[in-house]
Order: structure tokens, then sequence, then C-alpha cells
């Protein structure tokens, strides 16, 4: 500014026209005052709430959760977990397009926040609990549990306890009659009948003391599920001596066993023999009366010893082959019951051989026969 | 459509018209699928009460009929609306028209789910009888077909549309079982006619329900790829 007066100062007495001094010297301080005035602050930037959508959505987009944000009436995030259950398109939809179940629709027009148990949600059969959070009068957080597999869970706990109670009282229920018989009019009930009578008395017992044995068998197995088996065991010697223990001494004469070498697996030697028992007790009963049971220990592969228990009876139908495992199932119930089966078998089978880390395999050709495949795996520090 | 901000102001003030279109339609589709999930649980109910006899599920399925009466006028005035005010062309157009012929056909899905719930009490004897029994495997494809079909339409998903559309044939074979079965009951057990003529109805509204989600399915091809599927699957 001063610099600015000199100059113009100067400029005016060597003769130069003072009006063009007079402007230059407006235009130079004028610049000057411009320059030194700090400028406005910018106008502030628009209030932001404390999150952003793009921050929500990286928040929530890999939570294991189905977590989904919703913009008044539409889906304005929803992270991977949802998109996998609801699919891609119900982003900037309509809500009720990603919830139509009336439950979740009622919910999702109240004002406050909730929770709904909905059903059918993806899919027909499946069951999630929807949460659903108030955050203003805008947004919302919606986050879905899934509750398909507990039901099924509790359901399978209740079929259980209701097909054993009932398996328990079939075999009650004729001890329990025929004994009334024989204290009522035991007297004039001829020696023969009574004979029968009493037979029939014996063999209900022993399958109800098979089937609560085997209950406890599995209990046990099922307990012992997640803990690793330690003991070495050699197969060979344990699967003549629990085949031959099967067959009873009257049925020997039907097993053949065929073994290339002995295999030594890490595992636990009580359940193994159990497993080879309720196998071949299983072939002799369903095979062909008189017919060979084989059963054959080999090692296909390095790290794997393959048992194998073959019968020649009439074969399992094909619908039938996923369910064999499962509890209390039978083809044929009459046929089973009267063979003293108490349907536990090939389920004690299946979680011995889970506990083991194993692989069971049921192949069945009708007419021709069952094989039963079990392949363990070796332990290589033996 | 212009970026959005998260106040929700469009910042391309002539993208205007297209977000209100936008929003009409998006309210329209949330509409339908409201109207779908009333339609839905209305048939599982209806079974249910079928077949264990629950009359007051029943007369909560004759009730919800009302609401989705409600919906389908409420979906007629807006697509009325849009098509008035908005004038939709091309993809626009045909999504507001299914969406008018979705609603009517979800409507009468609604219908024969009341209809069933209506027969409840006019069966008699029911621990006992029968024919009942053949009535769930049908009612569970009939609805699996409806929930599939919505999913489809919410989707637009012009694959999901053709397998709900060849899943029909199923309905319309266990229709014919159900039908050869009853009437030889009939035959058997003359004092249960009139019994197993409710199960007759029954079984023929399921497999209209069937025919009705074919039909929105052809309408969800349509609106999804502006063709109705080939005929080899209808």
């Amino acid at each position: 500014m001063v610099i600015a007066l000199i100059a113009c100062g100067v400029m005016a007495i060597s003769g130069i026209n003072p009006w063009l001094v007079l402007v230059l010297l407006v235009v130079w301080s004028g610049s000057l005052i411009l320059a030194a005035v700090t400028p406005p602050p910018a106008a502030p930037p628009p209030r932001r709430s404390a999150f952003s959508e793009a921050s929500i959505s990286e928040l929530i987009e890999h939570s294991s959760t189905p977590l989904l944000m919703t913009n008044r009436n539409r889906v304005s995030i929803a992270n991977e977990a949802a998109r996998r259950v609801l699919g891609n398109h119900i982003i900037d939809q309509d809500v009720r397009v990603a919830f139509r179940h009336p439950e979740a629709v009622a919910l999702l027009q109240r004002d406050g926040p909730g929770s709904a148990t909905i059903h059918g949600l993806a899919r027909r059969k499946d069951i999630y609990l929807m949460n659903r959070q108030v955050m203003d009068e805008r947004f919302a957080i919606i986050e879905l549990v899934n509750q398909t597999t507990e039901a099924q869970v509790s359901r399978a706990h209740t079929d259980f306890v209701a097909n054993a109670s009932h398996e328990l009282r079939t075999p009650l229920a004729s001890i329990i009659g025929y004994v009334e018989t024989l204290q009522d009019d035991g007297d004039s009930v001829p020696q023969a009948t009574r004979k029968k009578f009493l037979d029939t008395i014996q063999a209900e017992a022993t399958r109800l003391q098979s089937l609560v044995s085997d209950l406890m068998s599995l209990s046990r197995v099922e307990a012992e599920k997640h803990e690793e088996p330690d003991e070495q065991v050699a197969l060979k010697q344990l699967i003549e001596t629990a085949a031959r223990d099967a067959a009873g001494l009257e049925r020997n004469a039907q097993i053949a066993f065929d073994c290339t070498e002995d295999v030594v697996v890490q595992g636990d030697e009580r359940q193994l023999e159990q497993l080879v028992r309720n196998l071949v007790d299983n072939a002799l009963k369903y095979g062909a009366p008189g017919a060979v049971v084989s059963i054959s220990l080999d090692r296909p592969e390095a790290n794997r010893a393959r048992l194998r228990v073959t019968d020649q009876g009439e074969g399992i139908a094909p619908e039938h082959l996923p369910f064999l495992t499962r509890r209390f199932y039978r083809t044929d119930p009459g046929r089973s019951r009267a063979y003293g089966g108490t349907g536990l078998g090939l389920a004690i089978v299946k979680h011995i051989v889970e506990r083991h880390r194993g692989l069971l395999d049921i192949s069945s050709e009708l007419g021709r026969g069952t094989t039963v495949e079990i392949r363990l795996p070796i332990s290589l520090s033996a | 459509m212009g970026r959005k901000y998260y106040d929700g102001t469009v910042q391309v003030m002539a993208e205007h018209t297209v977000k209100a279109f936008d929003e009409d339609i998006t309210r329209l589709r949330g509409l339908i699928a409201e109207m779908g999930g009333l339609a839905e649980m209305s048939i599982q109910e209806a079974l249910d009460a079928m077949i264990n006899g629950d009359e007051e599920l029943a007369a909560g399925v004759v009730a919800r009929d009302k609401k989705i009466d409600v919906l389908e006028a409420e979906v007629d005035k807006l697509a009325v609306r849009i098509i008035a005010l908005r004038a939709p062309m091309a993809d626009d157009l045909r999504e507001v028209i299914a969406a008018l012929k979705i609603a009517g056909v979800v409507e009468r899905i609604g219908d024969y789910s009341k209809n069933i719930a209506k027969r409840v009490d006019r069966i008699e004897g029911r621990k006992h009888f029968e024919p009942l029994t053949l009535l769930p495997a049908m009612g569970e494809i009939a609805a699996e077909m409806v929930h599939d079909v919505l999913t489809a339409y919410a989707a637009r998903d012009p694959v999901l549309a053709r397998e709900v559309i060849a899943t029909d044939n199923k309905v319309d074979a266990f229709y014919n079982s159900i039908f050869r079965n009853v009437v030889s009951f009939m035959v058997e057990n003359p004092a249960t006619i009139s019994s197993a003529a409710q199960i007759l109805f029954v079984a023929r509204n399921l497999e209209r329900i069937g025919d009705h989600a074919t039909n929105v399915a052809e309408m969800v091809h349509f609106a999804a790829t502006g063709n109705y599927p080939p005929d080899e699957d209808r």
C-alpha cells in the first residue's frame, strides 16, 4: 500500500497524466485490499448424520446374519447374507417385495421396533425370526435369525421320544397281556398253550432288553461323538471275533471272511466290535436263509481301510436307502419286529462311523442283496 | 435417476417425473407382494383348517379375503392412475398391465382358499375319513407353486416362472388321481357321499389355484421378457 502511494507520487511528480496516475492508484490499492481480506468462509458442507449409507453398508456387508436397512418403504441396504436369503432383486424395492408374509407386513407397518416369527420367508418350510429396530422416522434396521434348524432339532427330539416310548410300549403290552391271562385262568390253559405264552413273554422281554441296551449304546456313542477315539485297533482279529459272536454257533458256517492284510486303525475297540456285530447281524437277519454272508477287509487306498459286508437277500428298494440310518426307520416294520430288530442298529453304526471320521455307504440291488461298505482312516503313525 | 443424497434430495430436477413414476411402480409392486403374502397364507391355513377341522382358523381365512379384496381395489386404482398421469411406455407399460392382471388373479387365488375354508364344517366324521389324507400332498404342491410364482414376480425371474408352469402338470395329475380315488370311495361308502363330494370340490379348488399360479407365471414371464413362454411348457 505504502509502496503504491510512493510509486504513484513519483509518477505524478514526474509529469505523467494525473488522471492516469489516479486510476492506477485506485486499481493497485483496490487489488491489494481485495487480496488482504480473507475470503468469506466457504458454505458449510450440508449437515450429514454421523453415519452415511456407504459406511453402514460396509459395516454390515460381511456379517453372517442377514441384515437390511430400510428407508421409508424401500430396502436401501441388504448385506450379503440377506441377499443370499431373499435374492439380489430386493435392493431399492418396496420392503413388501422382500417380506410379503402378512406377519412381516404388519411388523413393517408398525411405528416402533418389534419382532415377528415368519414361517416360509424364502422357502416354504423355513422359519425366521425377524427383528426390526427403528432408527428415526425414515430408517429402520431389520435383522433375520434363521430358526429352521432349531425347529427341526427340537422336532427330531420330540419324534425320538415319541418313537422310543412307542417301541418300548409295544412289547410291554403283550407281556402284560399274556401274564394277566396266565394269572387269571392259568389253570384252565392247556400246557402247550401256556408254554407258547411263556415263550412269547420271553421273546418280548428279550426284545425289550435289547432295545434298552441299544438305546443306551446309542446315547453313549452320541455323547462321545466329539471325542476322538485313541486306541490302536487291529481290525482283522476284531472283525473275525465280532462276526462269529454275532452269528452265534448255529449260523457260524454262513460267514465267509476274506482278509488280505491286517489293518490297524485308531479307534474305539468296543464300538468297532459293536459296529461289526450290528452289520453282520443285519446281513444274517435280512439275507436269504442259509445263504452266505461275505465279509471282507482290505486297503484300497494307502490311508483307508475298507470293510464290506455283503448279503444275498432280497435287497432294499432305492427309495428307502436315504433313511436307513434314521432311528426306528424300518423298510418293513412287521418283518423287522419278527426278527427282534430294534430299528436302531444302523443308527448306531452311523454314529460310530462318524466318530471314527469314516464313510458309510450302502448299496443294494433288489433281488440280489445289499452291501454295506465302511471306510475308516488308517492311523499312519502305527 | 440422479444421485440420491442421504437427505433424499435428488440432484437432477429434470428427472423428477422419473422418480415419481419409479415411486409409483415400487408401491404397486409392494401392494402385489402384500396381496400375494396374504393369499399364500390363506392357502396354507385353509388346508390346515380343512385337515384338522379347525373352524376358527377357517373363519380367519374367510375374514382375510376381505383384506385381499381391499388391496386389489387399491392396486387397480394405482395402476389406472399411473397409466392416466404418467402414460408409461414399453417395459414400464408391460409392468403396469402385468400388475393389474396379476392382482386380479391373486384375488381369485384368495377366493379359492376362502372357498376351501368355507367347506371345513361340512365334512362329517373327520377322524376316520380317508379321502382327507389325499389333500395335504396336493395342497403342498399348489402352495409351493404360488410361493414360487410370487418370488418369480418379485425377482422378475422368467426362469423360475417357467418352472412354475412346468409344475402345473403335477397338480393336474394329482387332481385326476384324487378324483378317481374319491369316486371309488363314494361307491364303497355311500353314507359319506356328501362329505366326499366336499373333498372333490376342495381338490378342484386346489387345481384351480395351480392353474392361476400358472397364469401369473405367464404374466411374470411376459413382464420380464416381453413375450409369453413357449407352448411346450404349458
